[in-house]
């Protein structure tokens, strides 16, 4: 059963309490520093081989346009305008450069960290007869390898035997060491990690180059990063654009003879004009956008395998949340104590007590600090029972307790304490199993406490367990569901406890008793319906569910098959990530959509600058166009160039930072995106060209 | 009663009209192309053309229809008119030249109606009935039979399938256009239009001379020109022709024709996506632009400068004073916003931003309303391009109706947005780089320029108006706006049809809070806003040079 997930071994890196206030904009942008624009400068120089930039179709025009003018200007190297107008489209090339550069630099930084942690190993090969020292790039899976307290573990696998402590600093920069054991979900270790008490034999799951630092590394430096759809998508559209564009700019020369404009319409004016209308701005930060998504979501401390993974998580439509740890606080609490008829609560608060004194599981202790927090019970020695018999709670008997002084003390499910009470010849009381019902209809656990001692057996009362959600989570579905997303709830209670608590939580739907062919079953529905799902998981039996989900996030604490299985690894293993996951799958996408959106609505304003310019000698009455009331035709046409160069670089910042992001309703975010995006994108460049255009004229021999 | 004001009432008449008939048509139409039953005469054609109208067909198929109809079409519409001379009941009129029998085939099969003859000059009542009347009734319904599968690519799931070409086609013109088109002419002849076979007449002029006049079956062919937005008159004048048009009431009517299906096509849409809201946000972009941009029209042909205008009230050179300026933009801005292209009034007379008007238009892509079924098509083409552009920014990948546009889909949208301004812009500048194709402008400077930028946009988007003077009928005109009329007809037609076959593939997207409204008047701004910003950007070189300039000097 995995479906609960083990507690954490080490507090989550940044702890976010779960209940931020509603309606403040969440998703924050990561940090952007201006200096790293400045170092990144020579990477974006490097990328201007034209093979590079050949993959983006808008940039790739940019560059053969710079090329152009550069032969135009040293053929012509008297014409101060022609070198103006080739330095402005070279910087808007490099630019666009530059934005990738930044975002690819940032992810450069976390992957020489991750280097470092690579570094060669000796692995200790367990052979039929003893174990050798091999290279760790040598091992094969399937090898057996042992770890000693001070080894670095030199791959990817299962702890197979044993028990240590880890050093997992190396990925996820949690100093604090976790516990790696063998079975369960908590067998897996990374290599790369470091042992630091203990012997563990592993047994290696990943050939040597594809293991988990390898592929992070690969991940963060983007040197797997494939486009995902929707960009794909998107530069399809961008190219038809550029070919309509250039089709317009191609055939506005003959036009233009006609006119008597041919002098006016040099090649190199032709191809500034070009350049401004082609969606470059977009062009541009495209793919810095997609890097600074997974780098927002790295920040977090989670790992996307694709960035495909990151745009199905803005799209998805039900999340499947597991109760415990994500909704509940994962752990049942002793709420109050209800004594049949004719036992006070005193009575039976002392047998509850005395019966999980014992008891180190969660519940066990919540029952005895409610004991003396509710009756002033005070917590007994050890010393004071030492010929006390504790009775452990085994799968068989489902009960636990005590015998001392004579006195028997039992606790456990109902129909095992009754039969107990039965057995020992003693009576039950006849509302015991109505006190049962009526804490399990709301959504607690009864447990049922007797006792036999010179009364005879009988049932003394129950301990109502309760799940406690966590402080917030209402609010959080409730925003959920204004941005259209599902939340349903999967545990393994009964229906009637599920309901309880899926309805004290808000969430929309929950499966109780859930196995993991439930889930899979659930998550094949959801999909046949055409919705995305996205879910946690961390058991080697959620892997099918991990791979079959559009996000499947596993947590760092699970086991190598669900790691391998899911599309995106947390390294905090914080399950109630998953919504800030969402929200940045969201606000990458919209990253894009608005910056597309203001690319193309720029294009308005450079019309009304350079059309006039190119034009208004052939006839006159264009000059009524140039309502910006640029100087002249030349100053016009430059700073349209210089303000399509110099938005993108200030672009930049948004494109890594990403668009604010609020969770609300589609209607509402698209109205605020639109406003800002869209009429900003007209207005603003009305304003960037006239106030570059007012500069220029400053500087003799182009004003 | 101002003319103005004669304007307005003209234009709310028209808007009453047009919102009478939308729903009764809108789901006629639907149940047209929804029904299982065929009615008698159907199976007749049925039989006789070999087709099975209950096969379902994925969109290869579907196409290979739509392209193998209009090739024999087009094919037998060219011999028609090479043996005309030796056809009986064609009023002794000759063979036509081959590049002008071409010419006029591919502008009657692309539904376009580009005239480079002069019909009572030239055709007889054999050709214009037998065969350019008849493509004007199966042309249109090609146009709805590809709308609809485009529609069912929309409503449909996990399924390829977008009906049945030839039951669309024969539902189109039996069911729709033929029923229609028999009331329309009666009213049309009640109105004063002319309905008879009788051969030409010479009758003296007030002045002396004599002048001929044609008979023929005027009425029943200008009927179908407008309702199927054809718009190849019967006579040269077209709509000005008093034979075609002949009083204020017959243009109103005519008009109400033009518009009446592509608008109540929208609510076919709705009804058959199973969301009239849907269609509602359709309809509602498309009353915006027409009716901005007959406001427009109207305000730049009254507030015309001068003693003349002032004289007439406004720019009446090229307008019958039976129309007045009124009712001649309410029908220029109706003809070029739809691919219909019969004209009342000459466009070139209108003042510059009159004339820009008509141009932009048409580069709209002609979907405000637009062409019966092409307007509908066009509209949605653009709808998923807004969605795509501006969805993203609800924070979901885009989808419309449920559907995903991803990669397949925007490169189908994509390639149907190139297709006009690409034959548009290429063919005007080859014009303009060749020597001899400028000979054929009358005028020079930009109205001149407008001349030829007009001739390649109505061809390309099948709207077939001219701007008048110029002259067309030349080998290099005859045979490049042939091609642009056929490649603007049918290229984005296979697109149209790959788009909807994609669509009609997926598993649709249930709608929750998060997904994009396309059914709320804050979608039908934002579709106005793409259509206008990606025709005007890529357009506006082209205008400024052309009525721009002339419209600013003014």
């Amino acid at each position: 059963m995995s479906t609960l997930t083990p507690a954490p071994t080490r507090p989550p890196k940044s702890p976010e309490p779960a209940g931020r206030s509603a309606g403040t904009g969440r998703v924050g942008g990561g940090l952007f520093d201006p200096k790293q624009m400045i170092a990144s400068f020579p990477d974006a120089l490097r990328k201007l081989d034209p093979r590079v930039m050949v993959k983006s179709p808008v940039m790739f025009v940019v560059l053969v346009g710079s090329v152009v003018t550069t032969v135009l200007a040293v053929m012509n190297p008297g014409d101060r305008f022609g070198w103006a107008i080739t330095a402005w489209l070279w910087l808007t090339t490099v630019f666009a450069n530059l934005a990738e550069a930044v975002a690819e630099g940032r992810g450069k930084a976390q992957a020489d960290t991750l280097r470092k942690a690579k570094t060669d190993t000796v692995a200790r090969r367990l052979t039929g007869t003893g174990e050798e020292q091999v290279a760790g790039t040598d091992l094969r899976v399937g090898d057996l390898v042992v770890c000693e307290a001070g080894d670095v573990i030199p791959g990817d696998g299962d702890v197979v035997e044993g028990v240590a402590s880890v050093d997992e600093s190396a990925i996820t920069g949690e100093s604090a060491p976790v516990i790696r054991e063998s079975g369960g979900d908590r067998c897996a270790v990374t290599g790369g990690t470091k042992v630091l008490s203990d012997r563990i034999v592993i047994k290696i799951t990943t050939k040597p180059g594809e293991t988990f630092i390898d592929r992070m590394i690969n991940l963060v430096e983007g040197a797997a990063r494939q486009k995902t759809p929707n960009e794909i998508a998107l530069n399809i559209l961008l190219a038809s654009l550029t070919i309509v564009f250039l089709l317009a700019v191609v055939t506005l020369k003959p036009f233009a003879i006609y006119a008597g404009a041919d002098r006016q319409t040099s090649l190199i004016v032709l191809t500034a004009l070009l350049v401004c209308l082609i969606p470059t701005t977009i062009g541009a930060l495209l793919s810095a956008i997609g890097i600074a998504g997974m780098d927002r979501l790295v920040q977090r401390n989670v790992l996307a395998m694709s960035g495909r993974a990151v745009e199905a998580a803005g799209d998805v439509s039900t999340l499947l949340l597991d109760k415990t740890g994500t909704i509940t606080l994962g752990n049942r609490q002793a709420s109050e104590f209800v004594p049949v008829r004719g036992t006070t609560e005193a009575e039976l608060a002392d047998a509850a007590q005395l019966s999980s004194l014992a008891d180190e599981t969660p519940e066990g202790r919540s029952i005895v600090v409610l004991a003396k927090e509710k009756h002033g019970l005070r917590e007994r020695h050890q010393g004071e029972l030492s010929e006390a018999a504790w009775i452990e709670f085994t799968a068989q008997t489902r009960m636990s307790g005590v015998d001392v002084d004579g006195r028997k003390v039992r606790k456990g499910a109902t129909g095992s304490v009754i039969a107990w009470v039965e057995e020992q010849g003693g009576t039950v009381a006849p509302d015991a199993r109505a006190l049962t019902d009526r804490i399990s209809q709301a959504g607690g656990t009864p447990l049922l406490v007797a006792a036999k001692d010179e009364k005879g057996a009988r049932v003394l009362g129950v301990i109502h367990l309760k799940d406690v959600v966590k402080e917030g989570m209402r609010e959080r579905f409730d925003e959920l569901r204004r941005m259209g997303i599902r939340t349903v709830m999967i545990t393994g209670d009964n229906p009637l406890t599920a309901k309880a608590i899926a309805e004290e939580a808000g969430v929309d739907d929950f499966l109780a008793e859930a196995t993991p062919e439930d889930k899979m079953a659930l998550i094949k529905r959801e999909q046949a319906g055409g919705k995305l799902v996205a879910m946690t998981g961390d058991g080697t039996n959620d892997a099918p569910a991990l791979a079959q989900a559009d996000v499947g996030v596993a947590m760092n604490t699970g086991t190598s098959a669900a790691k391998e299985a899911g599309n995106m690894v947390d390294l905090d293993s914080d399950p109630t990530k998953l919504i800030e996951i969402v929200e940045i799958g969201k606000q990458l996408l919209i990253t894009r959509g608005a910056l597309t959106t203001f690319s193309i609505a720029n294009d308005v304003a450079k019309y009304f600058a350079i059309i006039p310019a190119m034009f208004a000698v052939a006839y006159p009455s264009l000059d009524k166009l140039n309502i910006m009331g640029l100087a002249s035709p030349e100053s016009a046409i430059l700073s349209a160039v210089i303000f399509n160069a110099l938005i993108i670089v200030a672009l930049v910042p948004l494109a890594l930072k990403g668009v604010r992001y609020r969770p609300s309703s589609a209607d509402s975010m698209l109205r605020r995106n639109l406003g800002i995006y869209g009429l900003g994108g007209l207005i603003a460049p009305f304003i960037g060209i006239k106030l570059i255009d007012m500069l220029l004229t400053l500087i003799p021999g182009i004003g | 009663m101002s003319p103005v004001l004669a304007g307005v009432l003209q234009l709310l008449a028209l808007v009453a009209a047009l919102g009478l008939s939308y729903r009764p048509l809108g789901d006629h139409m639907a149940r047209v192309y929804s029904s299982e039953r065929h009615l008698r005469p159907e199976r007749w054609i049925y039989r006789a053309i070999g087709a099975n109208p209950s096969v379902e067909m994925r969109w290869p198929a579907y196409l290979r229809g739509v392209l193998a109809f209009s090739a024999v079409s087009l094919l037998f519409l060219y011999l028609l008119q090479r043996v005309q001379g030796a056809l009986p009941g064609s009023l002794g009129f000759v063979s036509i030249d081959p590049d002008q029998a071409f010419n006029t085939a591919a502008s009657f099969v692309a539904n376009t109606n580009w005239q480079s003859y002069y019909g009572e000059q030239a055709m007889g009542h054999v050709v214009q009935t037998g065969g350019l009347a008849v493509q004007n009734f199966v042309s249109a319904a090609v146009g709805m039979a590809v709308a609809v599968a485009l529609v069912r690519g929309f409503a449909r799931s996990r399924t390829g399938e977008l009906g049945n070409f030839w039951a669309d086609l024969v539902r189109g013109v039996v069911r729709i256009l033929l029923p229609m088109a028999v009331i329309g002419a009666l009213v049309l002849v009640a109105c004063g239009a002319i309905q008879n076979f009788s051969g030409i007449h010479e009758v003296g002029q007030f002045g002396g001379g004599t002048q001929q006049w044609n008979g023929g079956a005027v009425a029943s062919q200008e009927v179908i020109k407008e309702l199927g937005t054809n718009g190849g008159g019967y006579f040269n004048a077209n709509s000005a022709h008093p034979f075609e048009n002949p009083n204020g009431l017959s243009n109103l009517f005519e008009i109400y024709l033009i518009l009446v299906i592509p608008f109540a096509l929208t609510r076919t849409f709705g009804r058959m996506v199973g969301s009239l809201r849907q269609g509602y946000a359709i309809l509602g972009t498309m009353a915006v632009i027409w009716i901005g941009f007959t406001a427009l029209m109207m305000w730049t042909e009254f507030a015309g400068r001068g003693p003349a205008f002032e004289l007439a009230g406004g720019a009446m050179e090229g307008k019958e004073t039976r129309f007045g300026i009124a009712g001649s933009s309410l029908f220029s801005v109706a003809t070029t916003l739809t691919s219909t292209g019969a004209v009342n009034s000459f466009h070139s007379s209108y003042t510059g931003f009159g004339g820009g008007i008509t141009l932009l238009g048409m580069q709209l892509g002609e979907i405000a309303p637009g062409g019966v079924g092409s307007g509908l098509y066009g509209m949605l083409v653009m709808a998923v391009i807004a969605v795509f552009i501006a969805g993203l920014m609800v924070g979901r990948t885009p989808e419309y109706l449920g559907k995903k546009i991803g990669t397949r889909e925007i490169k189908f949208a994509a390639c149907y947005i190139l297709v006009t301004p690409a034959l548009v812009l290429c063919f005007t500048a080859a014009s303009f780089v060749l020597d001899t194709p400028a000979h054929s402008m009358t005028n020079s400077g930009a109205h001149g320029f407008s001349e030829i930028l007009y001739a390649f946009t109505s061809g390309a988007n099948n709207n077939g108006s001219a701007f008048a003077g110029l002259n067309a009928d030349t080998q290099w005109f005859n045979s490049t706006i042939g091609i642009a009329m056929l490649l603007g007809r049918f290229l984005p037609m296979v697109f149209v049809l790959a788009l909807a076959g994609s669509l009609a593939e997926q598993t649709p997207v249930p709608e929750t809070a998060g997904t994009l409204r396309t059914e709320k008047p804050l979608f039908t701004g934002l579709l106005v806003g793409t259509i206008m910003i990606i025709a005007g950007l890529t357009y506006f070189p082209a205008l400024a040079l052309g009525p721009l300039a002339e419209g600013l000097a003014a």
